[in-house]
């Protein structure tokens, strides 16, 4: 898969009167997992909205291979970039194989019919996802763990080399935290897709991420290697919390235990 | 990457999950062709007058000599009327509830008919409108209005136009509406008997010269709610996952909204305003084909056509001699319907 160059420089957006992004510069690693973390109402799923071309930024612009995103056309875009937000719509009823073909959507036109080439890239988006033997169950009768599996079998079928997700983790008990995070780490390291994803959890972020962004404001604090981003120092600055960081004995990464009032030995 | 064969046992797997869906639903076109041909059929056959077997064929070959096979002339016009309107409500009905995520959308409950009535009204008692293609052009007019106004009000507050909302402004101003149209009317003796009949909504009077002056603007209207389909599609995902598939959402969404007012504008110039066939009609079809507009569609227009024209022989039927027109039929079915929707399914976005 050919690799994509995404960049933001000097975005700035909001919504209404109020101001979000205020001169924002991020450049995505092609090929590499970039997470962004932040406190509540910081401009995280903003930037993934931004990025996504879903917002149009006040000022700066978003870049796909040096061309801004707003004078690609949309399906030319939808076959480079995907995107998973937060709470997509399952229509009632719709079968796990009926939603995932969906994802096929900027590839046909009016008139082209369903082909071979999207039989197979239904068929493997269903298998990386370990979904294929859900492919005629109704997605209203999933679970949570296995609904978020069918939503991103539903973007890899899309075929994108960049795929943004909004808190792809939300709702989700942590063996499926788990399972969706590694299943994106697959995707990454066999297709090269470049992710860019917003999460909530400090430590799923540094142990999932190759570059690790910390936001605060509508401005990037930090962005880095998690070793390097995931410190007491930032963390008191973009989260307002003590905590102690340690290295995580499995992985290697920081993890870090926040510090409350009560309960200390 | 897996294997290639373990990926081909995959696609042959999905192949047959598709296939058998398919299969289903050629049966049920079938099914639906079938019902549309046997009330068609009905359609012609009964009526306030029973008519023997020879005089109907006698009326089909275009001879008219006693008044039996006069009868039935009479409903040949009407049975391609209500044909038409029932697949153009049907249609109608399904677009609207695709374009705004809403089961409880139809033309009559988001008060897109009786906008058209209203203009209509208007057009009659201030601007003397007489003509076929007057009275649809104003409808036309009338519906899209009313479609945009009430859209707007639904929209205005939190959470933009949720489900409820949408069906509240559109009650309401169905109900305004049809209080300005009572209140335009009322010291008018000149138009009030000709609007009284009109507004109760029905396909008695119709002839193929008026028909056929609506059927340009029904094409256009089934052409645009018809080429939707795919875009319905990925609206049905939420507006930012049919953005990220690249659709765009607001054009998606004025196309086929477009349609849609073509349809209920045209429908109610001819017939006035015949409300529930729009709400009734997709939630059966997407039982019997699911959720793919390109399905969807055109079976709700099918089974619209079929709906609308039998509501319309039981009205013949069950008032004899005189009869029930087909506005009243659908009313007392439709009404019903509405509330087991909204007790028993999840009134969410669809």
């Amino acid at each position: 898969m050919t690799r994509h160059i995404l960049n933001a420089s000097r975005i700035s957006a909001g919504y209404g009167d109020t101001v979000i992004l205020d001169g924002l510069d991020l450049d995505l690693l092609p090929g590499r997992i970039t997470v962004i973390v932040g406190a509540n109402a910081c401009g995280k799923s903003t930037l993934l909205r931004v990025m996504s071309r879903l917002l149009k930024p006040r000022a700066g612009q978003v870049l796909l291979d040096g061309t801004s995103i707003h004078r690609i056309p949309s399906r030319r875009l939808a076959q480079v970039l995907g995107l998973l937000p937060q709470s997509p719509i399952a229509p009632e009823g719709i079968t796990v194989a009926d939603l995932v073909s969906r994802g096929r959507y900027p590839h046909q036109g009016l008139l082209s019919r369903w082909s071979a080439r999207d039989d197979e890239a239904v068929a493997a988006a269903l298998e990386v996802t370990h979904t294929f033997d859900l492919a005629d169950r109704p997605v209203d009768e999933l679970s949570g763990g296995q609904r978020q599996r069918v939503w991103i079998a539903m973007a890899l079928a899309q075929e994108t080399g960049l795929l943004l997700l909004d808190e792809p983790t939300t709702f989700l008990d942590i063996n499926h935290q788990i399972e969706v995070l590694d299943l994106l780490t697959d995707l990454n390291r066999t297709r090269g897709t470049t992710i860019m994803m917003v999460l909530h959890d400090l430590n799923l972020a540094a142990r999932y991420a190759d570059h690790l962004v910390a936001m605060a404001g509508g401005r990037i604090h930090a962005a880095g290697p998690p070793e390097a981003i995931l410190t007491e120092a930032n963390i008191r600055a973009v989260f307002g919390l003590e905590s102690r960081v340690i290295t995580d004995p499995t992985s290697g990464r920081p993890i870090m235990l926040p510090i409350g009032r009560h309960r200390m030995i | 990457m897996p294997p290639m064969t373990a990926r081909s046992l995959s696609a042959l797997r999905r192949a047959r999950v598709i296939e058998r869906s398919n299969r289903v639903r050629l049966l049920a076109l079938i099914a639906v062709l079938a019902g549309v041909a046997v009330i068609s059929a009905l359609s012609v056959a009964i009526g306030t007058r029973e008519v023997g077997l020879s005089d109907i064929l006698a009326a089909f070959a275009g001879r008219i000599e006693n008044t039996d096979q006069a009868a039935v002339a009479a409903r040949l016009p009407r049975t391609v009327l209500g044909l038409l309107a029932g697949a153009a409500l049907g249609l109608a009905g399904a677009v609207m509830q695709g374009v705004t995520r809403n089961p409880l959308a139809d033309p009559g409950i988001l008060g897109v008919n009786m906008g058209a009535s209203l203009a209509v009204v208007i057009g009659v008692a201030w601007f003397g409108i007489a003509t076929a293609q007057a009275y649809i052009w104003t409808a036309i007019l009338g519906a899209g209005v009313a479609a945009v106004f009430v859209y707007a009000i639904g929209s205005m507050g939190r959470g933009g136009a949720t489900p409820l909302k949408l069906a509240l402004a559109g009650a309401a101003s169905s109900v305004a509406f049809a209080a300005l149209v009572i209140a335009i009317v009322l010291p008018r003796n000149d138009i009030a008997g000709g609007i009284r009949l009109w507004q109760i909504g029905g396909i008695g009077g119709a002839t193929f010269a008026r028909t056929v002056e609506v059927v340009p603007v029904l094409i256009a209207g089934f052409v645009l709610c018809l080429l939707s389909a795919r875009r319905l599609n990925a609206l049905a995902l939420g507006d930012d996952l049919a953005a990220g598939l690249g659709e765009s959402v607001a054009f998606a969404r004025a196309f086929a909204a477009l349609g849609a007012v073509l349809l209920c504008g045209a429908t109610t110039a001819i017939c006035g305003p015949i409300g529930f066939l729009g709400l009734v009609v997709p939630h059966l079809c997407r039982l019997l084909v699911g959720v793919d507009h390109r399905w969807l569609l055109p079976f709700s227009a099918l089974t619209g056509a079929g709906l609308l024209l039998g509501a319309d022989v039981i009205g013949r039927i069950i008032a004899r001699p005189a009869e029930l027109d087909v506005g009243i039929v659908t009313a007392f079915v439709g009404a019903p319907f509405f509330i087991w929707v909204l007790r028993h399914q999840r009134v969410r976005e669809l």
